[in-house]
């Protein structure tokens, strides 16, 4: 990176480096929750999801539900980390009303997956981010606070569902990074189909760790760690706020407390939620209810092979097989399902068309509508045959520009738009050359302009002939006959 | 015939096969004690009327094949029985009816038997005189104001004052073998992962096992073989071959290798312990057994590690009574305030003081130095026994210090109450099979046992030497029915 492209905050003559660090909690995407049969699916009626063991009554047991396993290794793998062949579930041990054994079943000392790393496409080029290690977690319930004026309700159908908390080092150095791994990190998942990223519905949230120091330094300075940001535009915004808060402290002297913050996201500011001295002593110890966790290389070879082509990989293919830029090939990867129609259009079609096709008018109606690429009101199959139109000449690409508009409603077939509006573009040599000739005629004066050396009437004259033509004329063809008449 | 509530579960099985008595007379037979028989304190909840009735529908249409057919069977509170009441012996619990069944309890029920009620227990299974059961202390029915041992000390005077013709126990340190030293009756703590935890209320997960609790060993083979099953619903639960045990139950235990542990000739221990000690060994020899003294070097710091291990679980498997879902809850102004109150109010002291030892013995600063020696010294335990076994079949001990002692004499003393557990403890820290089978009496003629430990799942073994040993005994538990009301 340029040195001018840092993040760094300023204060007199004093550049502040801000370190971040993040816990990320993603959500697992299986039917039923990591330790009981319970289903996971989103938006039920409060507690319609609970099952004996999600509610802790006396005497449940849980039992491991192997798919998640599955999930957590598939997703080691995805981000190039170590499987440990032999992890631990332990209990986290706090009182909470919507933690109902009591305790939170997670993995504290020996996760199941160990370091790995996450490349970061940057405007200045790639950047390597450390993982630290990913654990499997139950989610606790809900606590409702603002149904009952006098009572706290709780809902536990999120009681139990799987969670990755993935730990990044503290690698990250600026709010677009943070934006940039958080998209990275969910477009590797939904790859793989282990997280659907969705931040909305609370699939992915981040524990973030702050911290700033000197530029040059190289002591880490004391962390505050702001609890569940659940989008990137508040984890920015966090971040923002409370480097400035601790590089305020800093200035006047002050120490800074290793606490737990929230944001708040209305005064846009961090808030102390509890002290290093208050931090809870969680008592974890190994859940005797589960044994270790052992994990074959069998099962993480099969698991291997079952591993799709990821971003990286498929942005390198995209350079090298279909000639895209990094550019245009970390758009079109950033998503599974963008690179999927991307692939599907140029099954039957030129590829640079369809880039800034894809990238151009589809994301900018997808956009303006604020829709997901599965969600395309056009086909991958109709923009194809939109684009072989143009490239075989059948139809400019400012009359496709009409057509595609029309496309969108309700993705009709591009070639019915041809044919019953009669969009054909004109290619007869000899039909174009009748309509110059009018166009000629029409403008004597012009001509005779032109011809006195007044070059830039050639761009009137391929103007008047599209408009003769009523855009349908070939313009190549245009231009090339208007220059053999003018100059002749 | 005799009596109907004096008949063993073999004899009661046989009588109804061959038609002699019927589920209904039998159940009802029990049930009829068992209203003569309150002062005993056994009873936490009875399920009566629903016996009776299911007793009549066993009679209409029997199946002779089942394993436990039509017999009326009374378990201990921590059980979870689908729309009967389940208390845990715990005021928080009080309230409390489980939705769905335990495992070992459906195992006995799928077998034909039919539930009589729930027993006493100490609170949460902690204790080892029943004493600490919010439900008040049981009468041992050896003798007045005797405690019947503990925590399933509701179910072992309900054997020995015959209120049920089995019944099944939980062992977390000694909970089954010591009740049954106590009461003259036969108790049985399989290896760990034989029986089935689900719906079992926990108190210590890596130490609790259920196990039968009968009058004799033959008995205890044919409800073992009931109980014990794999199941899926426990990740502890291990899947292996397990025997018919009634089948293959024996007396020839000629030339089998029986140890005698020099560590468990404790400081202080009674003569006739001593004595009823030797004439196990004596009677072992009879039998054609090998007697071989063997050492377990960390015999000394079972108790210390059980008493670290089994309250940290139990601090945390607690955590769950908290008022906040089902049970007991006292109102607070705020959440911190009712969670106080509830368990303030819920829990009995016992249970508050193991909660507080384990959660100190978890807490950061403290877990290196308490619960983490504490697994390894387990290690070393298990390690012992492991030594042990590749020298010899079984362990011979006592199974208690002493015998039964009076109500309220040990009440305010926890840790001479604990020393009860001291030949117990090693065998659930390890997951072996113990047995305890009466063996003796002291001078007040109080029953006292002997323990036969085994190799993990060696159930078979251990079951076989209990049963030679029981024929040279010749134990008679001669209860005077002092108890009973009109």
């Amino acid at each position: 990176m340029s040195k001018n492209s840092e993040y760094l905050i300023e204060r007199e003559n004093k550049q502040y480096e801000v370190i971040i660090g993040l816990e990320v909690h993603a959500q697992v995407t299986s039917e039923s929750k990591l330790f009981s049969q319970s289903s996971t699916k989103f938006g039920a009626e409060p507690n319609t999801q609970v099952s004996l063991v999600d509610a802790a009554f006396p005497g449940m047991l849980p039992v491991i539900n192997e798919f998640c396993i599955e999930q957590a290794i598939k997703t080691g793998i995805g981000l190039k980390a170590k499987i440990n062949k032999k992890s631990v579930f332990d209990r986290k041990n706090y009182f909470y009303a919507d933690l109902p054994q009591g305790y939170q079943i997670s993995q504290y000392k020996y996760p199941i997956v160990g370091e790995g790393k996450v490349i970061l496409d940057m405007p200045n080029g790639q950047k390597e981010i450390g993982i630290e290690r990913l654990h499997l977690e139950q989610d606790a319930g809900k606590s409702i606070h603002d149904i009952d004026p006098n009572n706290t309700l709780v809902d536990l159908n999120r009681s139990g569902v799987a969670l990755m908390e993935i730990v990044s080092k503290p690698d990250l150095r600026s709010p677009d990074e943070v934006n940039v791994y958080i998209k990275k990190l969910r477009s590797i998942m939904r790859y793989l189909g282990t997280c659907d990223g969705n931040m909305q519905e609370g699939s992915l949230r981040a524990d973030v760790n702050v911290s700033v120091r000197l530029k040059g330094e190289t002591e880490f300075g004391t962390r505050c760690e702001i609890k569940n940001v659940n989008s990137i535009k508040f984890m920015q915004m966090a971040i923002i706020s409370e480097a400035n808060r601790q590089i305020d402290l800093l200035e006047e002297g002050k120490d800074i407390d290793q606490e737990t913050r929230l944001f708040d996201t209305k005064r846009n500011e961090t808030r102390s939620m509890r002290s290093k001295e208050d931090a809870h002593d969680y008592r974890y110890f190994p859940d005797p209810d589960l044994l270790p966790l052992e994990i074959s290389q069998e099962l993480i070879e099969k698991i291997k092979s079952d591993i799709p082509e990821l971003p990286d990989e498929k942005k390198k293919r995209f350079i090298d097989k279909f000639n895209l830029s990094p550019y245009e090939a970390t758009i079109l990867v950033s998503d599974i399902e963008t690179s999927n129609f991307f692939e599907e259009v140029i099954k039957n079609s030129d590829v640079k068309l369809a880039t800034n096709w894809i990238t151009g008018e589809l994301f900018a109606v997808l956009n303006e509508k604020n829709l997901e690429i599965s969600q395309s009101p056009v086909s991958a199959k109709n923009l194809s045959k939109l684009i072989n139109l143009i490239k075989d000449g059948t139809i400019s690409g400012k009359i496709a520009k009409t057509v595609f508009e029309q496309m969108i409603d309700g993705d009709q077939d591009p070639l019915i738009i041809v044919k019953e509006k009669g969009l054909k573009q004109e290619s007869d040599p000899k039909a174009i050359e009748e309509l110059i000739n009018k166009v000629i005629e029409n403008n004597s004066d012009k001509v005779a302009e032109y011809k006195s050396g007044k070059d830039k009437l050639f761009g009137f004259f391929v103007g008047q002939a599209m408009k003769e033509s009523k855009g349908k004329g070939n313009p190549q063809l245009i231009n090339k006959i208007l220059k053999d008449k003018l100059n002749g | 015939m005799s009596d109907i509530t004096s008949q063993s579960l073999f004899e009661l099985t046989s009588n109804i096969k061959e038609k002699k008595l019927s589920s209904g007379e039998i159940t009802k037979a029990f049930i009829d004690r068992a209203e003569k028989s309150k002062k005993l304190n056994i009873y936490v909840t009875d399920n009566f009327e629903k016996a009776i009735d299911q007793s009549k529908k066993f009679d209409s249409n029997p199946n002779f094949d089942l394993k436990l057919p039509g017999i009326p069977i009374a378990v201990k509170d921590l059980f979870c029985t689908n729309g009967v009441r389940t208390t845990a012996g715990s005021k928080i619990l009080n309230n409390f009816v489980p939705t769905y069944e335990s495992t070992v309890t459906q195992n006995l029920w799928s077998q034909g038997a039919i539930l009589l009620g729930k027993l006493n227990c100490d609170e949460f299974a902690m204790g080892s005189s029943n004493e600490t059961s919010f439900f008040g202390n049981v009468q041992n029915p050896v003798g007045e104001n005797l405690v019947p041992g503990g925590s399933s000390g509701g179910s072992s005077a309900a054997v020995a004052a015959n209120l049920t013709p089995v019944t099944i126990g939980t062992d977390t340190g000694g909970s089954i073998r010591q009740p049954a030293s106590f009461t003259g009756t036969v108790g049985l703590k399989p290896t760990y992962g034989s029986c089935s935890r689900y719906g079992i209320v926990a108190f210590a997960s890596s130490l609790d096992q259920a196990g039968p609790m009968t009058k004799n060993v033959r008995d205890c083979s044919m409800l073992l073989e009931v109980i014990s099953s794999f199941d899926q619903k426990d990740s502890t639960s291990i899947d292996y071959k397990r025997n018919n045990y009634s089948k293959e139950l024996s007396k020839d235990i000629k030339g089998k290798k029986i140890g005698i542990p020099k560590e468990y000739r404790v400081d202080n221990m009674p003569d006739e312990i001593e004595q009823l000690w030797k004439n196990g060994i004596s009677y072992a020899k009879d039998c054609g057994a090998e007697i071989i003294d063997i050492s377990l070097p960390h015999t000394n710091y079972a108790l210390p590690t059980y008493y670290i291990v089994a309250p940290a679980e139990a601090s945390s498997n607690l955590a769950r009574y908290d008022g906040v879902k089902y049970g007991f809850r006292s109102p607070g102004q705020n959440l911190i305030e009712m969670y106080e109150k509830t368990r303030s109010e819920g829990f009995g002291d016992e249970v508050k003081r193991r909660i507080m030892i384990g959660t100190y013995v978890l807490s950061s600063g403290y877990y290196d130095a308490y619960y983490l020696k504490a697994q390894k010294v387990r290690q070393l335990i298990k390690k012992d026994f492991d030594d042990a076994f590749s020298k010899v079949d079984a362990i011979l001990t006592p199974s208690t210090p002493s015998s039964a002692f009076k109500i309220g004499e040990k009440t305010n003393d926890p840790v001479s109450m604990y020393l009860n557990d001291i030949f117990t403890v090693p065998i659930n820290l390890a997951g072996l099979p113990g047995i305890s089978i009466p063996a003796g009496k002291d001078k007040n003629n109080y029953p006292l046992g002997l323990q036969v430990i085994g190799k993990p799942f060696d159930e078979q073994n251990i079951l076989n030497i209990s049963y030679a040993l029981e024929d040279k005994i010749n134990f008679k538990n001669d209860i005077s029915d002092w108890w009973l009301s009109e």
